[in-house]
């Protein structure tokens, strides 16, 4: 803010302190006598002038001077910074310091069990528990079952791999999975025959020519993530197209609008919000999630 | 005009007062139906019966639209047109542009009440209807100014009564943030985009919102109040002086008080600094208002036993003082951090919305209507029935305040609450499902206050029909 204006908002605030004070002077003696009225009448309502009530004078007054302190002590006037040199931002750090004082211990001691052994310390559990509800639960449902779009976390199907590490990488980094949008490569009926291949790969019921029609769109365009027996593959977080596990959903008319629109999953990135002790104890959550 | 009391001069002009005053019931019933309607939905979600239309996100617009602007502008266009001319003795300064007015707002609000629920917005909060009505709003705005004004300069009074000065204030303020805030580029027909951006146009949001509560419900209500009060009551106003020093700084200190809607914000540490002490500040100057009102009562306190009007007008400044005190505490940064983004916020605008404002127009409705449709002061047709509805409003808006408060702390606490490892106790789903009860509790509240508005429209129906005879009759 250049001086000018810091100048103005000081002038003016003050200013204002200042004539509310001097109003208040001003009108707080009365030459009337008690029941004497100023004279006026409009449409019969008369005034008497009566002084202002002292509590409420004195009440008005002291909330002038608590203004002023409170402006005194923090930022308020313009460019000054106030006595305090309070900011929200430094308020922020400290309290969270604080916190991380008092709370990092009790997740820093279990820093360096490794996860598979993690999963069955009750205590580290419940707490990752508590992370989660907080966390992850707002996509992956408070019942860690997902949704649409959003994986289960409760099977033995990992997009992106299950073992400890893996997901805590997952979790540390997030990940950003990517189906293309195949509309402007492949003809609608070409789509139709891919799907009718996707769905024989589960075992569904499909027409036999759509499918081996569609087999061929499928070895060309999609075994490069999906793998050429459409297993998937954790590396790109391709989900397994053998099993029936669909992230977004299972039927004919869902799997053909996937493939002609494409699909984003985004995880997002835990480290900098939890730091790397909360992420480990919750890494050993999701894990211990599909071993039970 | 012939049926007019023989203590009107017969040259006012009230026809559009009598129109102004109808609309405020038929929109008070409309936008507190939609109120209770969208309550219900918080309590079961399935009362959208699963249409856009009636969707929370659209309805809630509609309902603070209809419940401010609907029933809250024709409440206060209505008196204001009225008691400028009683207290200037002097007729509306011209009857075709005051009946541009009526009309016009009347298009503003079906304009809004199509638009809304179509989910045509531009998503600011209490400015949320789109350019061309807001253009619209403008005009019937300025065309309000000059009738209001224009009466003002013609007066035969050689002072200008208190009530006149704040409905000015009202009237100039809210011109000012009207245009400020709706500033915007348009791009289709029913869609534009604000000038601002980012925190300066949460800034600009809030200094408007915040003033819309301080002029349009604050300033506006305290001219109904001023004439009113005194006038049920037959006492002289308590203090001309009083008058005078809070007018001058609650209008002054109101313009600074915006920020406190932004705590914790983008918004720089000094503007929030700046907002919370101003909006401390305010409290005297607020009760000022309440003050002058209430004390204006003294020795007649008796009449509170037996006129169900005056109780109405006793009751709205009790609220008033009470959701003015509560306002500048909620501004404290702690408090605030409790407090804000809970339902105590809604409780809190609702013992202002419900208590103050609605109540002090239902009481000036009852004052009105007889002497407006040509029946001594006091000839309701019924007054068991304004009684019924008093008890009515008042235990609707304790319900609902008292629901909210209940649920906003209670949601605030949640919220903080923190296990010995300093995570979170409850996940946001728990606190949703604790407020359950609590919204409950607000629609049944809800529900009786409208209930209330029923029971009044009843009774300004049989009173607008009833023969001259038989009110002579109920006089003896």
């Amino acid at each position: 803010m250049s001086s000018f204006f810091s100048a103005l908002i000081i002038v003016g605030v003050l200013g204002s302190l200042l004539a509310f004070f001097l109003i208040l002077q001003m009108n707080n003696r009365t030459n009337n006598k008690p029941g004497q009225t100023t004279g006026h009448n409009y449409d019969g309502i008369e005034e008497y002038d009566n002084p202002l009530p002292a509590w409420w004078y004195w009440g008005f007054i002291a909330t002038i001077i608590f203004g002023l302190g409170y402006l005194a002590y923090y930022p308020g006037l313009g460019n000054f910074s106030g006595l305090s040199n309070w900011t929200q931002i430094n308020q922020l750090e400290v309290e969270q310091a604080v916190a991380d004082e008092r709370y990092g211990p009790i997740f820093a001691q279990y820093r360096d069990i490794p996860i598979d052994t993690l999963t069955s310390n009750p205590a580290a559990m419940k707490m990752g528990h508590r992370l989660f509800i907080n966390n992850c639960a707002v996509c992956h449902g408070a019942a860690a079952t997902g949704s649409l779009g959003f994986p289960n976390l409760t099977d033995e199907e990992w997009l992106w791999g299950g073992d400890g590490t893996t997901i805590e990488t997952t979790l540390r980094h997030g990940r950003n999975a990517m189906m293309p949008a195949w509309s402007s490569v492949l003809s609608n009926q070409d789509i139709k025959e891919v799907t009718e291949y996707v769905l024989s790969l589960s075992g569904r019921e499909v027409g036999a020519a759509l499918a081996s029609s569609g087999q061929a769109h499928f070895m060309t365009y999609c075994t490069m993530c999906h793998g050429p027996e459409g297993k998937g593959q954790a590396m790109f977080g391709a989900p397994n197209l053998t099993n029936d596990i669909w992230l977004y959903g299972n039927s004919r008319a869902r799997i053909e609008q996937v493939i002609k629109h494409g699909g984003n999953g985004a995880m997002p990135s835990f480290e900098s919000r939890l730091g790397s002790d909360k992420v480990h104890i919750l890494a050993a959550y999701v894990k211990s999630l599909g071993e039970s | 005009m012939s049926d007019l009391p023989a203590y009107h001069p017969p040259n006012y002009n009230l026809k559009v007062v009598r129109q102004f005053t109808i609309m405020t019931v038929v929109w008070g019933i409309v936008g507190m139906l939609v109120g209770v309607l969208i309550a219900a939905q918080l309590a079961w979600p399935a009362m959208n019966f699963n249409s856009e239309y009636l969707h929370f996100g659209r309805l809630r617009p509609l309902h603070t639209n209809a419940v401010i602007f609907a029933f809250g502008g024709c409440a206060l266009m209505g008196t204001s047109l009225y008691i400028v001319q009683l207290t200037c003795q002097a007729k509306l300064f011209s009857a075709r542009l005051a009946s541009f007015v009526f009309w016009g707002w009347q298009l503003v609000i079906v304009s809004a009440a199509i638009t809304l629920p179509l989910g045509l917005t531009t998503s600011k909060e209490y400015a949320e209807l789109e350019w061309p009505i807001d253009i619209l709003i403008t005009l019937v705005w300025v065309a309000y100014a000059i009738v209001f004004f224009g009466t003002i300069a013609q007066r035969k009074t050689r002072h200008i009564y208190v009530a006149n000065w704040f409905f000015a204030a009202f009237i100039i303020a809210v011109a000012i943030l009207h245009v400020v805030n709706s500033l915007a580029i348009p791009v289709t027909f029913t869609k534009s985009y604000s000038v601002y951006a980012g925190t300066i146009d949460a800034m600009v949001q809030w200094w408007y919102g915040h003033n819309a509560v301080g002029f349009f419900l604050t300033a506006g209500f305290l001219g109904m109040m001023y004439y009113f009060v005194p006038k049920q009551a037959n006492r002289p106003i308590y203090s001309y002086r009083l008058s005078v020093v809070h007018f001058w700084a609650l209008i002054s200190i109101y313009v600074w008080a915006g920020p406190h809607h932004l705590h914790y914000t983008t918004l720089p540490d000094w503007v929030q600094s700046l907002g919370m002490a101003m909006s401390l500040i305010l409290l005297a100057p607020s009760w000022g208002g309440m003050i002058n009102g209430i004390m204006t009562l003294s020795g007649a306190w008796d009449k509170l036993r037996t006129d169900p009007i005056l109780k109405f007008l006793v009751v709205s400044l009790s609220f008033y003082g009470m959701s003015t005190f509560e306002g500048p505490m909620m501004a404290i940064k702690s408090v605030n951090s409790l407090s804000h983004y809970t339902d105590w916020t809604i409780g809190h605008v609702h013992s202002g919305a419900l208590g103050w404002v609605a109540m002090i127009s239902i009481g000036a409705m009852y004052h009105l209507i007889p002497i407006l449709w040509g029946r001594k002061q006091g000839q309701m047709y019924s007054e068991k029935l304004i009684e019924m509805h008093f008890w009515m409003a008042t235990i609707g808006t304790v319900l609902y305040i008292a629901s909210m408060w209940v649920n906003g702390l209670m949601q605030g606490l949640m919220w903080r609450a923190v296990n010995s490892d300093g995570t979170l106790t409850y996940s946001f789903v728990e606190s949703v499902e604790a407020s359950l009860p609590g919204y409950i509790v607000r629609f049944i509240g809800g529900g009786i206050f409208l209930s209330g508005m029923f029971v009044m429209a009843y009774n300004v129906w049989k009173t607008t029909r009833m023969p001259q005879q038989l009110v002579a009759e109920k006089a003896s």
